[in-house]
């Protein structure tokens, strides 16, 4: 199962990376582990400097910005 | 020449809009524009109109530009200077690199646990919020480009004397150690295509209009009030340009605020026009957006408390003193 994680610590933008993971899980119809991270020291060790960030399976694909709809399905399903 | 002063009347300043609007004052709603009311509905909906439109061309345009700079490029960049060569560089990507507040944490974390001196970081942090393109443009629109070129070159020096200062103080001890213990291995820096920058800026241009909206009208506002309302006497009692705590007055005032720098502008263009003097308009501006309490709640996180105290003096300092200077020398300006 694909195992997604949204680094931020609490801003508008972090709470909309989130929404739009799981509509494009739904649209994917695809099961994943989504979880939020809030605490800094975790967000740090995924060395990334502006948040909000995603993460899958373990690899960062943006930081940053929160990017379209087809662009994050792609970066969801590309790191199968 | 004539053409520039054509193109930077009718792009800027906007003259056709605001005779769009005197029109609509004068034909529609049946007001005479040398009466309070008539002109403050003129400067209302003239200042509104001119700074949404200006705000979307311009953050489209900066977004796209900044997304070639993200935070990590930055840092590569400053690694490789030292001194204050590093501070200057800083200062200057400050103003350039896209920047959420809420970064502000993971940025700091990220730039000191890189082994940039945190006098560096600070410049960054400080010329970040200081020096926006957009609202340098907005200057040079509400004032001109004499006024907007100073206030950059005077923004990017506090930048840069600020962090310096820092850097020179041993203040290291002052930062929560969790920040130093995390390794500083270079991240990929992540390759947009056109099509990711477009709808970066696009995204960009609605995200902030959303955020500021509701400043920009309040800050019209007040600046309508400014403009037409309030009596001249109160303003020179307050503000006056002989009066000597008016720059001190306008920072102390400042500081505590929150509020986007485009909501300001609109009220500082209104006190010049009233006769306050420019370097308190503009240390107004500068300690509204410099410094604001909700920063300062997110530093904490990361510096303690006698450090954040030593940042917060170092640019308040600052801001007073580029103000009296632009109150000395303002005749240069306007």
């Amino acid at each position: 199962m694909v195992e997604i994680k949204v680094l931020g610590t609490g801003c508008a933008k972090c709470k909309q990376l989130e929404k739009d993971v799981f509509n494009a899980l739904a649209e994917l119809d695809l099961a994943a582990d989504v979880e939020k991270v809030q605490d800094i020291k975790k967000i740090m060790s995924y060395k990334v400097m502006s948040t909000p960030a995603l993460v899958v399976n373990g690899k960062v694909k943006v930081a940053g910005r929160v990017p379209r709809a087809d662009e994050l399905k792609k970066l969801i399903t590309e790191e199968r | 020449m004539a053409i520039f002063q054509w193109l930077n009347d009718q792009l800027l300043r906007m003259e056709w809009l605001s005779n769009l609007v005197a029109l609509l004052v004068k034909n529609v709603f049946d007001l005479d524009l040398g009466s309070n009311l008539g002109g403050s509905i003129h400067f209302y909906i003239y200042d509104v109109i001119k700074i949404f439109i200006l705000l979307s061309v311009l953050i489209f345009t900066i977004s796209y530009i900044q997304s070639f700079f993200p935070p990590e490029r930055t840092r590569q960049i400053l690694g490789k200077y030292k001194g204050i060569t590093a501070n200057i560089f800083s200062a200057l990507l400050g103003t350039v690199t896209p920047f959420c507040s809420c970064s502000s944490i993971p940025l700091f974390i990220g730039f000191t646990s890189a082994g940039l001196p945190i006098g560096v970081t600070f410049s960054f942090l400080i010329s970040s919020p200081l020096v926006d393109l957009a609202s340098v443009i907005l200057l040079a629109s509400i004032f001109n480009w004499k006024i907007a070129i100073a206030y950059v070159i005077v923004g990017v020096i506090l930048a840069v004397i600020g962090g310096s200062i820092i850097s020179r103080s041993n203040l290291e001890q002052y930062v929560e150690p969790f920040v130093y213990g995390n390794d500083s291995l270079d991240v990929d820096i992540e390759e947009m295509t056109t099509r990711n920058r477009i709808d970066f800026a696009t995204d960009q241009v609605k995200d902030i209009i959303k955020r500021v909206w509701l400043y920009i009208l309040i800050g019209v506002g007040i600046g309508a009030l400014i403009h037409n309302w309030i009596p001249q006497p109160i303003i020179d009692a307050v503000l006056g340009q002989d009066k000597w705590y008016s720059v001190a007055l306008a920072t102390l005032v400042g500081i505590p605020m929150y509020a986007d720098i485009f909501g300001t502008l609109p009220i500082a263009e209104a006190l010049v026009l009233k006769g306050v003097g420019l370097g308190t308009a503009l240390a107004f501006m500068m300690a509204v957006t410099a410094l604001s309490l909700p920063s300062m709640i997110l530093l904490s996180n990361v510096v303690k408390t006698k450090l954040l105290a030593v940042f917060v003096g170092i640019v308040s300092i600052g801001i007073i003193i580029i103000g009296y200077t632009f109150n000395a020398i303002s005749y240069l300006f306007i």
